[in-house]
């Protein structure tokens, strides 16, 4: 009897436990929330995912300003700061074959980790028929990362470029040019600075997710050494590495907490700095007078610069590649190009040029860009090719040099020694050639020499 | 006449009372300051401690950007759905725990530990799959599911805690009388744990509501709100992610509000 | 009869959490597991282990993880039993400070990491009240990689900030289990009060310490958002480097092998507060 009564219950409590949780395991489409349309159902949707655009006023000018008069599809833009879930999303996607992205923006780093999860159509198609926008053609290069299929089609540029306060002016090295400083007589401001005021006020980007890496990469390591692998460990790199500290001792401290440097220029915890011209921009905007951009510094080799590129690919499997190519189109026509250094301070990739009619602040910040790309020693590093899903691998190299020689004091010699293996290990898995300025090395890996 | 030492002593004990007040809200008032300053006195050295530099300026842009006042929504939602969801499965397992002895309790309840323990971040390429292969991706459904199961061992662990504080008696009385136990339980032991159990769902409403990875991996469109803060202010301006830093708090504050009262009792034990 | 209803009612009442912590919790938590014994091609090999102990942050890492738990849990524990014994005495007024000393319970790590950023900077709140009172000549670095002390006692002092009340509710659910004769509200702080919390009260205090304890531990060990914000790369934590590893580095492996180490030693943790803090299972909370 009393088992029976208990069994009932057991039952009801059961049946009340399971229609409770009906609706979260197994939902019917109706039940989902309105706002959870799938792209499938609408076709004239359309999903962009970026990693770019990451500051929320980017962002609203994207949706508001440059998407304005793309009609072809209803584009919904979605941005992610890291590359983690962006990437995760996009591997899982693949991986289903549950496809929602449509196009996708994000920086030449990216796309070969994109092409290694099989997640990117061959535009070559497409290439052709934007073949008339005069893109710059060693972009296009880029573009095929290596191979004869076009992965994406350059978007935009930026660049890293240094930007002082006007008060750091009086104590500039006697004899020195603002517009073609070498790291040596960086060094020197910082430490006249330092003497005069009694702070430290040059910054750099050495924050969790600062780009201080690719100011080794792409400024550091190859006017000093005119390469990058190859000349890792050589004497001139070490020379580099001695500099470097230097420039450090006149480093405020706290920029190991500095993600991007606008806010520090802003607070004037920071007076110069090189950084992302997009991280700086807003000091520009804020405060148009106090701020000025100028070339960054020069080396024994060179005054070399990276030129960083954002290009679009489209999702492979997307249910409106129509719309895909529709707005890839859009956003490389001339107008669009225009438009997005206008209001999002990112530079064209076409032949064209810069536009005329830019606001103030982006005025102030191409200037630097211009006279850096116009020094007479200017020199062009490319971006890292052929790592694959290794870039991550790669950066950490760098960040690992700089944090032993730099922030533990730790032998110059015996780091890059240590480090400089571990890049030829890295490379030799990889089988990655060598890129410029590094010398051809051929089809062996690039390796440490 | 309360003796001096007694009026020395409630002096004592209010200055280390507002002391410890000083020191919680404090940093609170701070960033309100921020938030709610101009762009200029963001920036300014020294920063002031008075509200001068009064602007709504940066809050309004945050608060009207795109995807922001939806992802409150959603949050509100997903956060809803969760507290909904794991109370109705969470409560009974807390019940199970709190008046029966069996085999593989200990084992159970360590699995609840262990299963908070892993660093959730590197789940998500596994979680993301599921999801899509169960149509889960980027809805609110799929994200207050996910909470749920974050807020589980949570939810069990409080409600165990809070069953374990009414008398067994009472219940065992009820039987007697002739209540079943099903009828024992709802209409003895419920009524009596009504207040922690509110507790133990605005908590787990506060959980979802800050819960940031599962959130950001699993939507896209459909983001709550410290998914939408994380997409949008990481490369901001430092105004912008003070004044998203303190939409964040504010709820918070509201809901310790909301349960105050409660408080005292939310981890077990209802015995005033 | 009765004995075998009741052995399965249990198991019935737990089931439908079981099915769902397995399906969405254990099941990715294996997956990823596994990942820490997988070269990228998926065989097993125990090398992202080596790789994990070769990188250069992981002994920095282990070291502060364990540092900022010795430091930081006493930290909260003394705070919040200060907190919960002040709110025990019930003084008129405690409802008021209890909300308080509750609310930084509701607020994420990620917003705790911008709020002590504020305070900290070089040009933040604290060194503009310290200027401001011509304490300073100029701004004090807190946040200096060249000064790891101040470094390590802003990181304590966040994290103690936040964290401490869930510490304090813990606490002072267990506080009101213990028979008012133990506590006179007017002496509380008296010089033999303090004997009486020493050795009657914390005795007695033992379930909710253990509760307290093993909650703060695996929260600490997971929380690296207020250390990422206020130390960047210069304090590294076991949890911040599995996430550095996954989300910028782009290594699932070796960011699993960094997420077991932190598995493995909650697990320590736990098991060590258990026999530490014996107690019978019908006091805890958790049971």
């Amino acid at each position: 009897m009393n088992k029976r009564i208990y069994r009932i219950a057991m039952l009801a409590m059961l049946l009340t436990l399971l229609a409770a949780c009906a609706p979260a395991p197994t939902p019917a489409p109706t039940a989902a929330p309105p706002t959870a349309a799938p792209t499938v159902a609408a076709p004239q949707a359309l999903l962009f995912s970026s990693t770019q655009f990451n500051p929320v006023e980017e962002q609203e000018k994207m949706r508001t300003v440059i998407l304005k008069d793309f009609t072809a599809a209803k584009v919904d833009f979605v941005v992610d700061p890291t590359e983690a879930p962006f990437m995760d999303r996009i591997i899982a996607e693949q991986k289903t074959g549950k496809i929602t992205v449509g196009v996708i923006g994000a920086l030449h780093g990216t796309f070969p980790n994109l092409v290694q999860a099989n997640a990117l159509e061959d535009l070559t198609a497409l290439a052709a028929k934007l073949q008339s926008r005069s893109i710059v053609k060693e972009f296009m290069t880029l573009g095929k990362l290596g191979s004869d299929k076009q992965y994406y089609i350059p978007w935009m540029q930026a660049t890293y470029i240094m930007v002082y306060n006007k008060k750091a002016l009086p104590y500039l090295p006697a004899g020195a040019n603002v517009d073609a400083l070498t790291y040596a007589q960086f060094a020197e401001w910082g430490k006249n600075i330092t003497t005069a005021t009694k702070e430290k006020k040059l910054g750099l980007p050495a924050g969790p997710t600062g780009l201080m890496h690719r100011l080794t990469q792409g400024y550091l390591y190859p006017s000093y050494t005119g390469g990058l692998v190859t000349t890792y460990k050589s004497d001139d790199a070490v020379k580099m590495w001695t500099d470097v500290k230097a420039i450090w001792e006149q480093t405020n401290p706290q920029s190991t907490t500095y993600n991007n440097m606008q806010d520090a220029l802003l607070s004037e915890e920071v007076w110069v700095t090189i950084d992302h011209t997009a991280r700086v921009v807003n000091a520009f905007k804020n405060k148009p007078n106090d701020f000025l951009a100028a070339p960054a510094p020069a080396g024994p080799k060179g005054r070399y610069y990276m030129s960083v590129l954002a290009g679009l690919g489209i999702m492979k499997g997307t249910p409106n590649k129509a719309g895909a190519e529709a707005l890839i189109d859009y956003l490389t026509q001339p107008v669009q190009q225009a438009a997005t250094t206008r209001e999002v301070n990112f530079y064209p990739v076409l032949e064209t040029g810069l536009p005329a009619d830019v606001p103030a602040h982006v005025k102030l910040e191409l200037d630097g860009v211009v006279k850096q790309s116009k020094a007479s020693d200017a020199k062009v590093a490319l971006l890292p090719i052929g790592l694959g899903g290794k870039a991550g691998d790669f950066n950490k190299i760098q960040q690992d040099t700089l944090t032993r020689i730099v922030l533990k004091g730790e032998d110059i010699k015996k780091v890059l020694d240590e480090e400089g293996a571990k890049l030829n290990a890295l490379m030799a898995e990889l089988k990655a050639a060598c890129w410029s300025p590094d010398p051809s090395s051929g089809d062996k890996p690039c390796q440490v020499k | 006449m309360p003796s001096s030492r007694f009026i020395l002593n409630r002096i004592f004990l209010y200055a280390v009372a507002i002391a410890l007040a000083v020191w919680t809200l404090a940093p609170l008032y701070l960033i309100a300051l921020a938030a709610f300053s101009t762009k200029e006195a963001v920036f300014q050295w020294p920063k002031l401690f008075l509200p001068t530099a009064f602007s709504t300026e940066t809050m309004a842009f945050f608060v009207g950007s795109t995807g922001v006042l939806d992802s409150v929504k959603n949050s509100i939602i997903v956060a809803l759905v969760t507290v909904v969801a794991s109370l109705i499965l969470g409560a009974p397992g807390g019940y199970a725990l709190a008046r029966f002895r069996f085999r593989g309790k200990d084992a159970i309840q360590l699995g609840f530990l262990i299963s908070k323990m892993f660093p959730t971040a590197i789940l998500s390429v596994p979680l993301a799959i599921a999801f899509l292969q169960m149509d889960l991706y980027d809805t609110l459904w799929g994200v207050a599911l996910m909470h749920t199961a974050m807020a589980l061992p949570f939810v069990i662990i409080v409600t165990a805690g809070i069953f374990v504080g009414v008398p067994r008696d009472l219940e065992e009385a009820a039987q007697t009388l002739g209540c079943n136990r099903l009828q024992a339980f709802w209409r003895v032991v419920m009524p009596l744990t009504i207040p922690g159990l509110a507790a133990a769902a605005i908590f787990t409403f506060v959980l979802s509501w800050n819960e940031v990875f599962a959130a950001t991996i699993l939507t896209l469109r459909n983001r709550t709100l410290p998914a939408q803060v994380l997409s949008g202010l990481s490369g901001s301006p430092l105004y912008y992610r003070y004044a998203g830093g303190f939409f964040m708090i504010l709820p918070a504050v509201v809901f310790i509000f909301a349960i105050r009262k409660y408080l005292l009792n939310m981890w077990g034990n209802i015995v005033r | 009869m009765r004995v075998r209803t009741e052995s399965i009612l249990p198991y019935s009442l737990l089931a439908p959490t079981l099915i769902f912590i397995t399906l969405l919790i254990v099941v990715p938590i294996f997956q990823a597991f596994l990942l820490a014994f997988q070269t990228a091609d998926g065989e097993f090999t125990l090398t992202q282990f080596e790789k994990m102990i070769a990188d250069t942050s992981f002994a920095d890492a282990l070291k502060f993880t364990f540092l900022l738990l010795i430091f930081i849990v006493p930290a909260q524990v003394v705070l919040a039993l200060v907190m919960a014994l002040l709110i025990h005495t019930r003084f008129k007024g405690h409802t008021f400070f209890l909300y308080i000393y509750a609310l930084p319970l509701a607020i994420s790590d990620l917003a705790a990491g911008i709020v002590w950023l504020a305070i900290f900077t070089e040009r933040g709140f604290l060194n503009s009240g310290l200027f401001q009172l011509g304490l300073l000549e100029r701004p004090f670095l807190f946040l200096s990689y060249q000064n790891l002390p101040a470094l390590f006692s802003t990181l304590i002092i966040a994290e103690s900030w936040r964290a401490t009340a869930i510490v304090m509710v813990i606490l002072l659910a267990g506080l009101q289990v213990i028979p008012r004769d133990y506590f006179e509200a007017a002496d509380v702080f008296g010089a033999n009060t303090l004997k009486r919390t020493l050795f009657v009260v914390l005795p007695l205090l033992r379930p909710s310490l253990q509760n307290a304890l093993i909650i703060r531990t695996i929260f600490a060990f997971q929380t690296f958002a207020v250390v990422l914000a206020l130390a960047g790369r210069v304090i590294p934590v076991l949890t911040g480097e599995a996430y550095n590893w996954y989300a910028l580095n782009r290594n699932a492996n070796i960011a699993a092998a960094y997420s077991t180490l932190v598995l493995i030693f909650t697990v320590i943790a736990t098991v060590v507060y258990f026999r530490l803090l014996r107690t019978s299972t019908a006091e805890a909370g958790f049971d």
